[in-house]
């Protein structure tokens, strides 16, 4: 089990550890719902050091982007300096591999990938390289901690040397906050304004105690994987190895918008068109619950006791006081309104589809 | 953390003995295993438990843990606060975070009135229990 460089500092707090990704980090920090309402309301912080983040290198940034075009879904051609983008990565047969980040600055492209998929990114886009172009594995000696929060911007301003005003969703610029060299990136998966900071392995710590200091007189707190996961779900935004994985392609899985077709060849293209063309027969939708009960991962979906589809993720949500879930369904029942049942215990619960997000949070898309 | 004067068992649960009424919840371990508390699915009044036996849900929110009675006989009373809906309506008067925050008093499950007032005596003491859970 691999440790984090913040794993003695966040071992101060009492907090619970689960194994995830094959690194051992913090599930709550005394409790998910407070946890979850302190970044809806003021801010909170994540240490997301376990993300893999690998560098693409050629003989020059042009060679590295051209490279990773024909293995992503997204168009990161027109990626400006500074610009960063969320895209898939596929199979041939459009199967998800990987949901990634990519940063392009003036000399180096950069993707950061799920913990879970860190290696076999590293060998999927080394595999797949023209000479020329390597991969190099930066995961290790980077530490990543999320800033996260209306609150967020007021935390970092006086901090930083980066201009968080001018700082755009899913740009970033190299910077110091405090002391500390960062990569300042105004991403997240909350729903809610924020920053993500790059910074090596050495200075975490210096940067999480800045942080914890600066945002002190807002409330801040540390946050877990538990709260991460209920955030990311009010706000509707895929969780690799629940919504997307192999089995389940970008178009059913409601990221449409990462697929564009038209840029020229990648790989899962031939697929992903074929399967636009026949048309989708399942897709992910919101279910909000109508009767009691929280629906969970692998729970059946069920019309008139005829199963229609599978829960992917579902939690009690902390901002709306109700149970909410997505899962795929057959397309005839995707209309928000439409009437489903979860199979809860051997019983059917009553849900209904419901527009998405489930909510809206500070986040300036 | 685990008061002397209740019975528990391996399920962690505990059981209160009031003449041939005993009184059941969830120990301090149970709640802090399961993290904030969001809903609990209680047996009707009336209804018959069984030891061991299913008889009710607990929702939290990272997870679901089923409710197994650790006595037998029939339910007299339940700790509706604890309950999102009554009777399909919204429960107005709803804190099921009394199970986190007060399990051996406000947080307490149902009530039941006993079949074999012996059957209490087979569960686990409080200095066994704490040896299971410490």
């Amino acid at each position: 089990m691999q440790r984090t460089p913040l794993y003695d500092r966040l071992k101060e707090y009492p907090a619970k550890w689960v194994p995830f990704g094959g690194w051992e980090m913090p599930v709550e920090f005394g409790g998910i719902l407070k946890e979850h309402r302190c970044v809806r309301q003021g801010a909170g912080l994540f240490d997301l050091s376990h993300m893999g983040e690998l560098d693409v290198i050629g003989r020059d940034v042009d060679e590295a982007v051209a490279h990773v075009q024909r293995l992503v879904t997204n168009d990161i051609a027109s990626l400006e300096p500074g610009a960063a983008r969320y895209t898939a990565v596929c199979r041939p047969d459009g199967g998800i591999l990987d949901d990634i980040i990519v940063y392009r600055s003036a000399k180096a492209l950069t993707l950061v990938v799920n913990a879970s998929n860190t290696s076999r990114m590293f060998e999927w886009f080394s595999v797949h390289a023209p000479v020329g172009v390597r991969i190099k594995d930066r995961t290790l000696e980077t530490a990543l901690i999320a800033l996260q929060g209306p609150k967020a911007a007021e935390i970092l301003r006086p901090l930083s040397s980066v201009d968080v005003d001018a700082l755009r969703f899913y740009h970033f610029e190299e910077g110091l906050v405090g002391n500390v060299p960062c990569v300042v990136s105004r991403t997240g998966y909350t729903g809610e304004d924020g920053f993500e900071l790059y910074t090596h392995e050495s200075k975490a710590v210096e940067l999480w105690d800045t942080l914890i200091a600066a945002g002190a007189p807002h409330g801040i707190a540390p946050i877990g994987l538990g709260a991460r996961d209920t955030l990311r779900l009010e706000a509707c935004y895929a969780l690799y190895g629940n919504e997307i994985d192999e089995d389940h392609n970008p178009l059913e899985a409601g990221l449409g918008w990462v697929v564009k077709l038209q840029k020229g060849d990648f790989i899962g293209r031939e697929a992903l068109l074929e399967i636009k063309q026949r048309g989708l027969s399942r897709t992910l939708v919101g279910l909000t619950m109508e009767d009691r009960g929280v629906p969970r991962h692998g729970f059946e979906l069920l019309h008139q006791d005829r199963p229609i589809g599978v829960v992917t993720s579902g939690t009690f949500s902390p901002t709306l006081e109700h149970a909410v879930a997505l899962g795929y369904v057959e397309k005839e029942f995707k209309a928000p309104g439409t009437e489903v049942d979860v199979k809860i215990r051997n019983s059917a619960a009553r849900a209904k589809v419901a527009k998405t997000p489930f909510y809206r949070g500070s986040v300036k898309h | 953390m685990y008061p002397d004067d209740l019975k528990y068992t391996e399920e962690h649960e505990w059981v209160r003995l009031d003449g041939d009424v005993a009184t059941v919840g969830i120990t301090h371990f149970a709640q802090d295993q399961l993290g904030d508390i969001v809903d609990v699915d209680l047996p009707e009044v009336g209804a018959q438990v069984a030891c061991m036996k299913e008889c009710g849900a607990i929702e939290s929110v990272k997870t679901a843990s089923d409710l197994f009675s650790p006595v037998t006989g029939q339910v007299t009373e339940r700790n509706i606060t604890l309950a999102s809906r009554i009777d399909g309506q919204k429960n107005p008067d709803f804190h099921p975070e009394l199970v986190n925050q007060d399990p051996y008093s406000g947080g307490w499950l149902f009530k039941v009135k006993l079949a074999d007032v012996g059957e209490v005596g087979k569960l686990l003491d409080a200095a066994a229990y704490r040896k299971l859970v410490e």
